[in-house]
Order: structure tokens, then C-alpha cells, then sequence
């Protein structure tokens, strides 16, 4: 056998080692462009799962590995003057320099052939090739592999320093351009990683796109004078650079297979590619054993044990990159619920599991958020909405009245929940007069009554054709409704396609002034309505010319100014043919959007199943108050989606 | 598949309810040696009493909306009942252009189809009733999973290791929820299986899957073919909430229903 690898990284010289330990007899070379000690980037961050699997693979170099490492477990927040501290997370990291020697050596005492300063021009004449040339794959681009390139996150440059910090430190500084953050941590006993980043409109703005490589370190030295303690920045053709999301459809086609970043990038704010790459390695030579050099059965092994992780990696560090790219509407946070939401940015930290790492700082969260030293978690909080007391963050449940017959939904009748209520006023617009939601949605009466809506078509197949509202009449209907309600928190039904919805969103209302009825509606309601005044709203939706979240943000902050106290964060159903994203807490993200960026309370649904989401997601400050779908409210659950009620029953 | 007669089907279905099993169920395809669903399980319906027929799935735009309600109406009638409709959009355009339909579209017109079929509509001149037909959507996209919760009962998925079924059912239940409906969906899934000649059942699945390039090699690893694999597939899709789990046969021989009998006994 006869192995050709591209690129001599981390992935490229493990997957020699490996390949030479499952096989002596085969021949194994790595062609490498640079020289031995040239080196990009400064220190490489693993987690203590990779070191077992390492320990596994190769018990010499972990050994070497282990012994050069720098580990801490403190993750450091600096915001806003205040510096704040969680322990518990056992990092551990190495200079990218010292891991690649130690493998290169390995190499050699293995018999692996190491060919440097070769630049590959055509695929290497061998049996097996492999492309672990980096993101920047030669390889991948000689073959179809289904390659997808994006650009995710801010912009970015990689330093060093001779400054060691002690923790994975995450600095913020503020200037007049706008907001930076510095992401530093150690790597060996002198050295610290240190990349800069911030959005691409603060970059321009702070002119740093005309600056040359040594201006622009000294301007990140400068700016982040206080976190270096003065020492310096160093550069290693250190540019500002976006961060290239790559995906491929297929990691493999022949005999040529690719790993590492050449298959799949994660962005750095997470810091595992490196960690991915040596994985992939382990788990082809893995493959390769198994299947006794059978290429393609290994590669499709190879594929299907990696996948799942990547794809999970790569989401989770996506959700990182976005986090960063609009951290400045998180500053008007508390830093201890700054430092939270920093932490669980990815998803992949919660309030539960912070609280077995680091007891301590969820204790201070908990006693911030309850005003007490010793509180219950964030969800059993109480919050003040408009003089309106509720106990915790979840007992809210919600309930629907129609404002008028021809404003229902089905001629269904519903109990009303127990519980503290959440009275919605709706009126069903052209999504009226349909049979009962136990059999289906949007499927119309044979003898439905007339329907509602700013747009002369149906909503769904086989709809009813939608008249002209008499928006006088609807505007005093929502008003009678409101003044005969008994509830503790009102809300005026404005998402999903149902009349006012259909109002605010360009698929369904071609004119100039979208706000200007569901606004005057909401103003009329404010008006005889003293208590805590929700609207519920679809924040996007979910198609490309309908309302983005960008447009949604702004439609919140405007009925803030209206007079609305919390919005109830929807998503989608403008139209019945949308294309939604649908997972387990699928509306926390927009209903962050909302929060932090128009800087409205917020209650937020979208199968939120466990207590532990509500917790993170209200002490992260994601939103103030939650829906759960609980197994045990499934009976609430059943009453809620038969959720229309004739008028008068419920002023009974 | 190929080499499956007609008396073989049927000698299948017939033993499929004399024994364990819950429901029998059948794939969708023009361009292959294979049986057109309704038509398979209009038989299966005269050669059986309790089980299930399922469609799963069956491509509903490769059908005009009457017919396509009119055959899953007649199976129903036939077998007492006993229907469960599993619909999609299909995968392949070479099926489309040899049944003379748009593949473009094809999401939309199924829409159409599960609003005419579950809404009743014209049920007044297209028999027979349609009362109590089981729906069940697939597919993978958010309209997928939004079609379903619309108008299905429950959601069918395509098959894959158990955290793929359960990353599709989570998605299928937050879909349940955002459109309001009450309880939960039935969650069906799907696997296959080869237990005489394992090599035979591989390339039927190569060949079957030609059309998506690469990823018919891991469908083809996927083959369940040890009792031992059957059992933790079995096991792993219960954890993840299955209701109902089809399971195919890759090669066309009776033995190998026995033989799965005895593998998830």
C-alpha cells in the first residue's frame, strides 16, 4: 500500500503515524510546501476527550503531548471594568510549533517519509491519497467533493504574546467605532494566543482596512494595553482575515479521501480544529484497519462516524460566530449575566451543567437574578411586568379569545387553563373558518363564514377568498374585547398570518405603512387596558421576501413605543408555505434577537421540553419569561391548540 | 426489488399477519422492477385481517390529487380500514419525467394533496369516504415538517441510525407544537435488513440508491445484517420514541421474514 498525504499538519502527520503503526509495510509519504519549522498561528486548544483518544491512538506522543502542555480551568470575562471568573472547564493547549515537531518526530522514528518545501501540482501517484492540506485544500479542489465556502462571523487577526495568561480569557473594549473583543489563552510557559475580532462595519469604521500589518498590531496593542499588562503583541503574517465556514457533501471519491479543515472548518471562538482534525485521523486509520485497506468501505465508516460530530461541532460554532458578531447588543447586560450568556453561546453549556463545573458561579446568578445570596435558578425568579407580580418565569399559560364570530379560527369550543393567564385577543383573519385543529390546520369549512385579510388571496389550499376589513369595526371589536377581559397579562394576537399579522408583513399587504392598523389597534387597547399589554409576533417570516429578522427586531421596538410591555416571540405562518427551521428550542435565538437588540421583554415558546432551557435561556437573558412544553402540561397543551373561545363564554 | 414476484408479496403480507407484526409496509418508485403501492397493498388487503397497510412512502405528485385520494380511499375500503398514508415529495426527477409530471412544484402540489385528502374536500363526489385514513408526511425540510404538522396524523422518517431518527422526531414535535396541535404525532421510521445472503441485499441497496452518489455506500453500510445489529437498531429507535418501525428486506426471498421474526423475538 502505498499512501500519498498533502499537508503537513497536525491531521496530515497523525494519520503517517497511525497509518505506519497499523501497517509497516506501507509506504507512507507527506508532502508538505513550507519548511519543517514554519509555522502559522501560534497555540492549538484541546478538550480532555481528545487527550483520551489520543492516549488511545498513540500512547508515545500523547505522552510528549501532555508533557509540554499548558492546562488551566478558569474561563475569564473582562466587561465592562469587571473581571469574571468561572472555574471548572479543563482546558488544555499547546504551541501549534511544539505539536509539530513532536509528530514530525514521530514520523521519522516510524519510517514515514517527510517531504518538505514540495509544492503539489496534480494528485500524487499512489493508491491511497489524502488531502489534509487545510482549508485551503489543493486536493478538494481536483475533485467533486460538493464543496461549500462561507464566510461566518466577524472579522479577525491571530497574535501571539509573550504576556502567559492564567485562564481562557474573552476581553471586551469599547471605542468610539464601536465594540472589539480579544480571545487569549495559554499555550505554553511563556506564550499566550491572542486573536482580535470584531465586526466587520466597527473594522471599517475604525479604519483598519487601511492599515498595514504593523499598524493594525499596534493598534490591537494599544487597545488592548491593560489585558497585555504591556507586553507585546507579536505577528505571524498576522492579517485580518473572515473566517471561511467550509462543508463538503462527500469527504471522499476514488481513492482520494480529505480531513481536518480541508473537509470542514469550525470557527475558532470555539477552538476545536485542531481537536477535529486529529479525530478525523483517528478514526480513518481506525476505518482503514477494520476494513483491511478496502478504501471505499473505509471511507464510508470514516464518513459515517465523523458526520454526527462535525455537523454538531460545526452548528455549535456557528451559533459561537454569530454570538460575537452582534455581542454589542448584549451590553447593556449585568456582567454576571454577561459572563452567563458568553458561556452558553453555543448551546453547549447550560444552567445545569455550568452548575456541576462551577457551583459557585450559578450560585451568583441565581442569588443576582432572585435578589437573595441563596436563590432558586433564574426560571423560579419572580418579574414585574407592568405592576403585575408573576411568581416565576413559566406559569404563565396562555389562552385565546376570538374578538368577533368571523374572527375564529373553528367553530371549536375550549376550556379555559388553569393557572396565571396569558389572554390572547385574536382575531383569525383569512385563516378563519376552518374545522377543528384535532384533524388538521387551515383546512377550510365546506360552509365556513366570510374571512378577513389585507390581501385578496387565500391562505392555504382550497381557502376561502378573503374580503375587505372594516377595520373600524375590528379595531372596536379588539377594543370590547379588551375591556371585558380577566386576565394577567392581555395580548393582542399579531403573528402568524392572522388578520394584524397579516398586516405587518409584505407577503400579505402591499402597502407602504405596514405598522399603521396593527399599531392604531394596539394604541386602542392601550388605552382601556391599565395591565401588563403583550403582543404576539411573528419576528421573521421565514421566507425570502417576507419580513427578516432584522425587520422583525425593528417591528417590536415600534410597538414598544406603542405601548406594548412584551412581545411573545413567534416565528413564521405569515403563509401557509414558508420554510421554517423547526428544532428543539427553535424561537430562543430570535427571541434573543428581539430582547437584546430592540431591548424589549420578551416570553418565548418553541418546544422548550426541560426546565433546564428556561433556566438558561432566562439567566442568560435570552428572554424574560418561557412556555415550556412539559410532559405533564401535555393536558394544558391539549386546551391551548384548541384554544378559540366563543366571546361570550369567556366573559361569562 | 427485483426478483420479488407477486406471489412472493403476497406470501409475505400473509405471514406478516399470522405473525408478530403490526404493519406491512411498501416503497414508491416508477423507474425500478418494482410493485406501484396501492396496487400491492389493494393485494395485501385480500390476503389479510389485522395489519396495518402503509405507504411509506408513497410520492404523492407523481399523482393527480383525485386519483391519489381516490387509490389510498380504495385501499382503505378494501382492507376494512386499515390504511396508513405516508406521503412525500419523492427524490428523484427521473421518476417525474417518466410519469409526465413537473418535477418543480411538487412541494406545493403535495400540499394540495394532503388539504384535499384530509380536508375532505369534494368528498362528496370522489368516493369511496376517506374517513379514518392514517396520514403521515416525510421529508426532511422545514416544509416538510410544517406540512406535516399541518395536515398529518404523524411524520414518517427515511431511515438512518436512531440519533438521526431522533434529531428528525425532535423537529417533528417542535413542528406539532408551533402549528397548535393537540397530542403528540406518530412517529414511524425505517431500516433494512438482509439476513440470508448479506452481499446480495448490499447491492440491491447500491443499485436502489445509485441516484444519490455518494451516500448510497452508507446507505448500504446501514444494511442491518446480524440479528445482534436488528436488535440494537430495534432498541434504539424505541429510546428515541418510535411508534412504529418498518422494517425492509434487501433481498427477495421468504426466509428472510422468518428469520427476522426470530431476531426481534
Amino acid at each position: 500500500m502505498n499512501v500519498a498525504i498533502v499537508g503537513g499538519g497536525p491531521a496530515g502527520l497523525y494519520l503517517a503515524i497511525l497509518l505506519r503503526k497499523l501497517d509497516r509495510a506501507a509506504d507512507v509519504r507527506v508532502l508538505e510546501r513550507n519548511a519543517p519549522d514554519a509555522t502559522f498561528g501560534f497555540g492549538v486548544v484541546f478538550s480532555e476527550e481528545t487527550l483520551g483518544a489520543l492516549r488511545d491512538a498513540d500512547p508515545e506522543t500523547h505522552l510528549e503531548i501532555t508533557d509540554t502542555f499548558a492546562r488551566w480551568d478558569r474561563i475569564d470575562i473582562r466587561y465592562q471594568g469587571r473581571e469574571l471568573v468561572s472555574r471548572g472547564h479543563s482546558f488544555s493547549a499547546i504551541a501549534r510549533k511544539r505539536l509539530l515537531e513532536i509528530l514530525q518526530a514521530r514520523c521519522r522514528e516510524l519510517g514515514v517519509v517527510l517531504e518538505f518545501g514540495v509544492e503539489v501540482e496534480e494528485l500524487p501517484d499512489a493508491d491511497l491519497v489524502v488531502g489534509a492540506d487545510g482549508a485551503n485544500s489543493f486536493v478538494r479542489g481536483l475533485r467533486d467533493f460538493g464543496t461549500k465556502v462561507r464566510p461566518e462571523g466577524s472579522k479577525y487577526v491571530w497574535f501571539g504574546t509573550d504576556h502567559v495568561f492564567d485562564a481562557f480569557t474573552f476581553a471586551f473594549r469599547e471605542t468610539e467605532h464601536g465594540l472589539f473583543n480579544a480571545h487569549a489563552y495559554p499555550y505554553d510557559e511563556r506564550m499566550s494566543t491572542f486573536i482580535v475580532e470584531c465586526p466587520e462595519p466597527v473594522w471599517r469604521a475604525a479604519g483598519l482596512d487601511e492599515l498595514d500589518e504593523q499598524e493594525s498590531l499596534a493598534f490591537c496593542e494599544q487597545l488592548f494595553a491593560n489585558e497585555l499588562r504591556g507586553r507585546e503583541l507579536f505577528s505571524n503574517r498576522s492579517l485580518w482575515l473572515d473566517f471561511p465556514k467550509i462543508t463538503n457533501r462527500t469527504w471522499h471519491d476514488g481513492n482520494v479521501v480529505i480531513l481536518g479543515d480541508a473537509a470542514h472548518t469550525a470557527h475558532f471562538s470555539i477552538g476545536s480544529g485542531t481537536k477535529l482534525a486529529m479525530e478525523d485521523s483517528i478514526s480513518l486509520a481506525a476505518a482503514l484497519a477494520r476494513r483491511r485497506w478496502d478504501l471505499e468501505a473505509a471511507f464510508v465508516d470514516y464518513e459515517l462516524e465523523r458526520e454526527p460530530f462535525v455537523e454538531r461541532t460545526q452548528d455549535a460554532a456557528s451559533e459561537s460566530a454569530a454570538y460575537f458578531g452582534r455581542i454589542a447588543s448584549y451590553s447593556h447586560l449585568e456582567p454576571i449575566q454577561f459572563a452567563f450568556n458568553l458561556i452558553t453561546r453555543a448551546g453547549r453549556i447550560t444552567h445545569a451543567t455550568l452548575g456541576v463545573r462551577d457551583p459557585q458561579f450559578t450560585r451568583v446568578l441565581d442569588g443576582w437574578m432572585g435578589g437573595r445570596a441563596v436563590s432558586p435558578p433564574p426560571a423560579f425568579s419572580a418579574f414585574e411586568l407592568r405592576g403585575v407580580r408573576l411568581e416565576n418565569r413559566f406559569e404563565l399559560v396562555e389562552s385565546t379569545v376570538s374578538v368577533s364570530p368571523e374572527g375564529r379560527v373553528s367553530a371549536e369550543e375550549a376550556v379555559v387553563p388553569e393557572g396565571r393567564r396569558l389572554l390572547r385577543l385574536s382575531h383569525a383573519g383569512r385563516r378563519g373558518a376552518t374545522q377543528p385543529r384535532s384533524r388538521g390546520v387551515d383546512l377550510p369549512l365546506v360552509d365556513g363564514w366570510p374571512v378577513l385579510a389585507p390581501t385578496k388571496k387565500p391562505y392555504g389550499p382550497f381557502g376561502a377568498l378573503p374580503g375587505e376589513p372594516d377595520e373600524d369595526a375590528v379595531l372596536r371589536a379588539f377594543v370590547a374585547a379588551a375591556k371585558a377581559a380577566q386576565a394577567d397579562v392581555l395580548e393582542i394576537d399579531m403573528a402568524h398570518g392572522y388578520l394584524l399579522g397579516s398586516y405587518l408583513s409584505p407577503l400579505t399587504n402591499d402597502d407602504e405603512d405596514r405598522l399603521r392598523f396593527p399599531v392604531s389597534v394596539l394604541e386602542a387597547v392601550r388605552a382601556v387596558w391599565d395591565g401588563p399589554l403583550a403582543v404576539r409576533l411573528s419576528v421573521t417570516d421565514w421566507h425570502p421576501r417576507g419580513n427578516s429578522v432584522e425587520d422583525g427586531v425593528e417591528i417590536a421596538r415600534a410597538l414598544a413605543e406603542h405601548g406594548c410591555d412584551l412581545i411573545h416571540v413567534e416565528a413564521g405562518q405569515t403563509i401557509h408555505d414558508d420554510r421554517p427551521q423547526y428544532r428543539r428550542g427553535y424561537l430562543t435565538a430570535l427571541s434573543d434577537r428581539v430582547r437584546n437588540g430592540a431591548r424589549v421583554p420578551t416570553i418565548v415558546g418553541g418546544y422548550l421540553t426541560t426546565l433546564d432551557e428556561a433556566n438558561t435561556i432566562v439567566g442568560a437573558g435570552r428572554a424574560d419569561l418561557v412556555l415550556l412544553d412539559l410532559p405533564d402540561t401535555q393536558i394544558e397543551r391539549t386546551l391551548k391548540s384548541s384554544s378559540t373561545v366563543r366571546l361570550g363564554e369567556v366573559r361569562a | 426489488m427485483p426478483g420479488a414476484t407477486g406471489e412472493l408479496l403476497l406470501e409475505w403480507a400473509r405471514r406478516a399477519d399470522a405473525g408478530p407484526f403490526s404493519s406491512i409496509g411498501v416503497l414508491d418508485r416508477v423507474l425500478y422492477d418494482s410493485y406501484e403501492p396501492f396496487a400491492a397493498l389493494a393485494g395485501a388487503a385480500g390476503v389479510t385481517s389485522r395489519v396495518r397497510l402503509a405507504t411509506m412512502i408513497a410520492i404523492g405528485p407523481l399523482r393527480s390529487t383525485a386519483m391519489l385520494a381516490k387509490q389510498a380511499a380504495s385501499v382503505h375500503g378494501l382492507s376494512g380500514g386499515r390504511l396508513t398514508l405516508g406521503l412525500a415529495v419523492g427524490a428523484r426527477t427521473e421518476d417525474f419525467e417518466a410519469a409526465g409530471v413537473e418535477h418543480k412544484g411538487r412541494g406545493k402540489r403535495l400540499g394540495e394533496q394532503l388539504a384535499y385528502i384530509r380536508g375532505d374536500v369534494d368528498a362528496d363526489r370522489v368516493g369511496p369516504s376517506r374517513d379514518g385514513i392514517e396520514i403521515l408526511v416525510g421529508g426532511l425540510s422545514g416544509p416538510a415538517y410544517s406540512r406535516m404538522a399541518r395536515y398529518a396524523d404523524g411524520y414518517a422518517h427515511n431511515g438512518g441510525p436512531p440519533r438521526a431518527f431522533a434529531n428528525a422526531a425532535g423537529r417533528a414535535l417542535a413542528a406539532w407544537s408551533d402549528l397548535g396541535r393537540p397530542g403528540k404525532p406518530k412517529l414511524w421510521g425505517q431500516g433494512y435488513f438482509a439476513f440470508g445472503d448479506t452481499a446480495q441485499g448490499d447491492a440491491y441497496l447500491r443499485d436502489y440508491y445509485a441516484f444519490t452518489g455518494p451516500f448510497a455506500e452508507k446507505i448500504a453500510a446501514g444494511n442491518l445484517t446480524s440479528a445482534r445489529a436488528m436488535k440494537d437498531y430495534v432498541r434504539g429507535y424505541e429510546e428515541a420514541g418510535c411508534d412504529e418501525l418498518v422494517l425492509f428486506p434487501t433481498v427477495a426471498d421468504i426466509e428472510e421474514l422468518e428469520r427476522l421474526q426470530e431476531a426481534v423475538a
